[in-house]
């Protein structure tokens, strides 16, 4: 007789430990939840909804729901496979993706999960932001048109790296990524390549500078292999196209 | 040099004020921007300083409230109230005399300094608008002569204080009292009676009343008080909701004006039942005009012996209020967003669970009721609870207070027994030719006339109060496109679906507000709608599409008769974005346009 804890996800038993979320517990079990801002090292956030079950008979992010004993999870269900591509769209069309011409493009976690859940087309109309690049720092560049206000970078920053460079600032469709500097200038922090901050972007929005072709499109780390097998870029080796923190 | 001296005295007096306290971050920048009329980077950056933490901590708020600007702003900063009840009292075109009279365009600042105007949501205004704030004290009852005036007051640089006290007047009108407005209440008598009986005995009735918070969701307060009594830890707080942000709600600024001994009484029992020490009122910015009113009454409060130090001569009763000022943010209603917002930082809703009952303000167990609730709470502690629930329905006890806007011929505050029909409303407030009412507020139902017989209780059409009235010469599409525009304006910007889906939604009304609109638009506000209610985080993102489903379903006929016979429209005018390439290359032949149709309004400017 166990006394371990557990609740269904699909029809499968996952176990979990007291104070673990639905997202942790089917982690721990190997079954992979789509999810843009959350990131096993780092406290949950709740704010891209990627994640979103059915918990019983209501929709919740996984991420942020206490996992329960008999709690009933549905995660790959058509309805709530909608939704998530509803919202992936959205961020397509918030931003400025334009995958073709991206360094990040077939290692990027926003545009694998957009393949995971059967997004074709941003569906939506675009808004074209109008935002600038940052290239004043010698060794990374920060696209704000593809940042996803996931606030991985504020968090790694802040609470790994202690610099506390990036925050999100505005309110509504007008909240935007800073960084803290008077000029709002990356090249005028102490920002290196080597922080956590450089390693979680799920984007193509702060990149390494002189490496974006040294692993040729087709060999990528999304390329060959779904999200769901090949896991998040922040978790993955070099060698595999991920940054692994060390 | 001097003047950069002066600037960080100013700053530097305003922060020790505050006792240099993180935690009154917001309301030391109010006090800052009041001496500056705008908060510069260099402001900001001296603010930081002075309290000692992260100037982008300092920037996030600033940037955050709709009250606090980042941006030059004139020495007269004029809001006008634009809820839809403003809009069908003719503010726009106040607002655009205005402007005309002061050489100034909406939303700009004129070249001197002196003056900006523009619009803000919903001021609580609604029973005497059209309504606007001027440097963020109401102006009621606007009208052209009253703007004549306002505009000369402005070119001749008179301070605000020298202004006709009547523009300033904000009237009550109750309209009808029951047990709430109607009976009177001896200031102290709810304290008394715990002390008699003990806070126990009082609990006990506040279980046998039923009373359910009185905000809109209808959360049991006997519950929420018990399980934050019961919560662990020494230190708890009180907080007494008094955002009232959904646009056409205004009864908790009459409990606040009329009754804030009440209220500050239901306060102070909630902290003697829970054991808290503290508690706290956050006012809307809004009702900043009230402010030193309210101040007084504290200050009488504890003259009394009803606050402070050992109330009514107990030692071991030691509890005291603090106001604090929101600054023009709709979600800081919601109470984890109100916390955060008390806590000195811009106001994103929090993960819940935990909720404040556990883990509050300074991560504390605290109570967070609205204002009626506190009310409500300080008359059963006098009355009993058998007495407030023998009236209502069987799962909403007691009355309601209703915000009663619109078309109308007596608007203002209406208390009932909860079950009370819309009918009966309609009928009480001189409504004759009503088409439909939004209910709740944007976040709330937009009904028919088909839906008339209800009953206003939570088991059939719940409400935190807001009722306005739409008559039959309305267009309830102007209604559903201002609140669509609303909620862009108010989402936090957290969470994907509300920070976009607002957008989304807005570009979808106005699409079809303009008679761009297709069938096919309809289903995506459908679609659209139903993943918003879903997937936000929030409940500002989760209630945001609900006018446009609600009216969807109720008023068909006021977006079929705009839509296109087409089945598709793209949402860009594909004649007007060929409109560059013709300025540019200047042609306006035939050849320069899609088809004739598009060749006659081509040519008409
Ligand atoms: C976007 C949003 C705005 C809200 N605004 C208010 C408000 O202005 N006043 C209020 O009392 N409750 C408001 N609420 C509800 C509060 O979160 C909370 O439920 C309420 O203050 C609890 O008090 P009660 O139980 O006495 O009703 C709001 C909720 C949301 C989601
Ligand atoms: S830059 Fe990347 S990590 Fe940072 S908030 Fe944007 S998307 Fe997230
Ligand atoms: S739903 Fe999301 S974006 Fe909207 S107010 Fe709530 S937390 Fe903010
Ligand atoms: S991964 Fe859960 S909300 Fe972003």
């Amino acid at each position: 007789m166990s006394e371990e804890h557990s609740f269904t996800l699909d029809g499968r038993r996952i176990p979990f430990q007291d104070g673990q979320t639905v997202m942790q517990a089917a982690l721990e079990a190997g079954v992979y939840i789509p999810h843009l801002c959350f990131n096993p090292e780092f406290t949950p956030h709740g704010s891209c909804r990627v994640c979103l079950v059915k918990v019983n008979n209501r929709m919740q992010a996984a991420c942020t729901t206490p996992a329960a004993d008999g709690q009933t999870v549905q995660s790959e269900t058509e309805e709530v496979r909608d939704i998530r591509r509803g919202i992936l769209q959205m961020l397509f069309v918030e931003g400025n993706h334009v995958c073709p011409a991206c360094e990040k493009s077939g290692a990027c976690q926003l545009q694998a999960v957009a393949y995971y859940v059967g997004m074709l087309a941003p569906h939506f109309k675009h808004f074209y932001p109008r935002r600038p690049v940052d290239a004043s720092h010698p060794e990374a560049v920060i696209d704000f048109n593809r940042c996803i206000l996931c606030e991985l970078c504020v968090r790694a920053s802040r609470d790994v790296d202690g610099k506390n460079i990036f925050a999100v600032e505005g309110r509504g469709i007008q909240a935007h990524l800073v960084v803290n500097t008077p000029s709002g200038q990356l090249g005028a922090t102490n920002f290196s390549i080597h922080d956590k901050a450089a390693q979680v972007c799920p984007t193509g929005s702060i990149l390494t500078k002189h490496q974006g072709y040294n692993i040729p499109i087709g060999q990528r780390l999304y390329d060959r292999k779904p999200i769901n097998i090949v896991g998040d870029v922040a978790q993955l080796s070099e060698s595999l196209g991920g940054r692994r923190h060390d | 040099m001097a003047e950069s001296s002066t600037l960080t005295g100013a700053i530097r007096d305003i922060v020790q004020r505050h006792g240099g306290m993180p935690t009154r971050l917001l309301q030391i920048l109010r006090d800052v921007q009041d001496r500056l009329t705008w908060l510069s980077p260099e402001t900001l950056e001296r603010v930081a300083e002075e309290i000692g933490i992260s100037p982008n901590k300092v920037r996030s708020v600033a940037e955050f409230y709709s009250f606090l600007y980042t941006a030059p702003r004139g020495r007269y900063d004029i809001l006008f109230s634009d809820n839809i009840t403003d809009r069908m009292l003719g503010n726009r075109q106040l607002l655009h005399y205005l402007c005309d009279r002061l050489r100034v365009g909406v939303g700009k600042t004129r070249a001197d300094g002196l003056v900006t105007v523009g619009t803000t949501s919903c001021t609580g205004m609604c029973d005497q608008g059209p309504a606007a704030l001027v440097n963020g004290y109401t102006l009621t009852r606007l009208d052209k002569s009253r703007l004549d005036c306002i505009a000369n007051l402005i070119e001749s640089r008179i301070p605000l204080t020298e202004w006709p006290r009547e523009f300033f007047e904000v009237y009550s009108n109750i309209r009808r009292a029951d047990i709430l407005l109607g009976r009177h209440f001896a200031d102290g008598s709810a304290l008394r009676a715990t002390q008699k009986r003990g806070p126990d005995a009082i609990m006990e009735e506040m279980v046998k009343s039923g009373l359910r918070g009185q905000g809109g969701a209808g959360f049991g307060s006997a519950n929420k008080w018990l399980s934050c009594r019961n919560a662990y830890g020494d230190v708890k707080y009180v907080v007494c909701n008094a955002d009232e942000g959904e646009p056409g709600t205004f009864k908790d600024r009459v409990l606040m004006q009329d009754f804030a001994d009440l209220v500050f009484e239901g306060m102070t029992l909630c902290g003697r039942i829970i054991g808290a020490r503290q508690g706290f009122v956050y006012l809307r910015g809004e009702y900043r005009y009230m402010l030193n009113a309210l101040k007084a009454t504290l200050q009488q409060r504890r003259e009394a012996g009803l606050l402070g130090e050992a109330i009514l001569g107990d030692p071991s009763f030691n509890f005291d209020i603090e106001i604090h000022l929101g600054a023009g943010a709709y979600v800081c209603g919601e109470e984890s967003a109100l916390i955060e917002s008390l806590e000195g930082k811009h106001g994103v809703p929090r993960i819940r669970p935990p909720f404040p009952t556990t883990h509050g303000y300074l991560n504390k167990p605290t109570v967070v009721n609205n204002v009626e609730t506190f009310a409500t709470a300080a008359k059963i502690a006098v009355e009993g609870g058998d007495w407030f629930a023998s009236r209502g329905t069987a799962y909403s006890k007691g009355t309601k207070l209703l915000s009663v806007s619109g078309d109308c011929e007596r608007p203002g505050i209406y208390e009932y027994p909860f079950g009370v029909t819309v009918n009966r409303v309609l009928e009480d407030c001189g409504a004759h030719n009503a088409q439909g009412i939004q209910m709740a507020g944007p976040a709330g139902h937009t009904i028919s006339a088909k839906q008339f017989h209800r009953l206003i209780c939570f088991e059939d059409l719940a409400t935190g109060g807001s009722f306005m009235v739409f008559d039959q010469s309305r267009d309830i599409l102007d209604g559903i496109r201002n609140f669509a525009h609303f909620f862009v304006h108010e989402s936090c910007g957290f969470c994907t679906p509300c920070r976009v889906g607002t957008s989304l939604m807005r570009d979808l009304v106005d699409k079809v507000h303009t008679g761009h609109g297709t069938l096919y638009d309809l289903e995506e506000m459908r679609k659209l709608g139903r993943i918003m209610q879903v997937s936000c985080h929030c409940g500002l993102g989760q209630t945001a599409p609900n006018p446009v489903l609600d009216s969807l379903q109720e008023f068909p006929e006021a977006y079929e008769r705009r839509l296109r016979s087409t089945a598709y429209e793209p949402a860009f005018n594909l004649n007007q974005a060929l409109e560059e390439a013709r300025q540019l290359t200047g042609r306006h032949d035939p050849g320069a346009y899609l088809n004739d149709e598009d060749l006659l309004v081509g040519v008409m400017p």
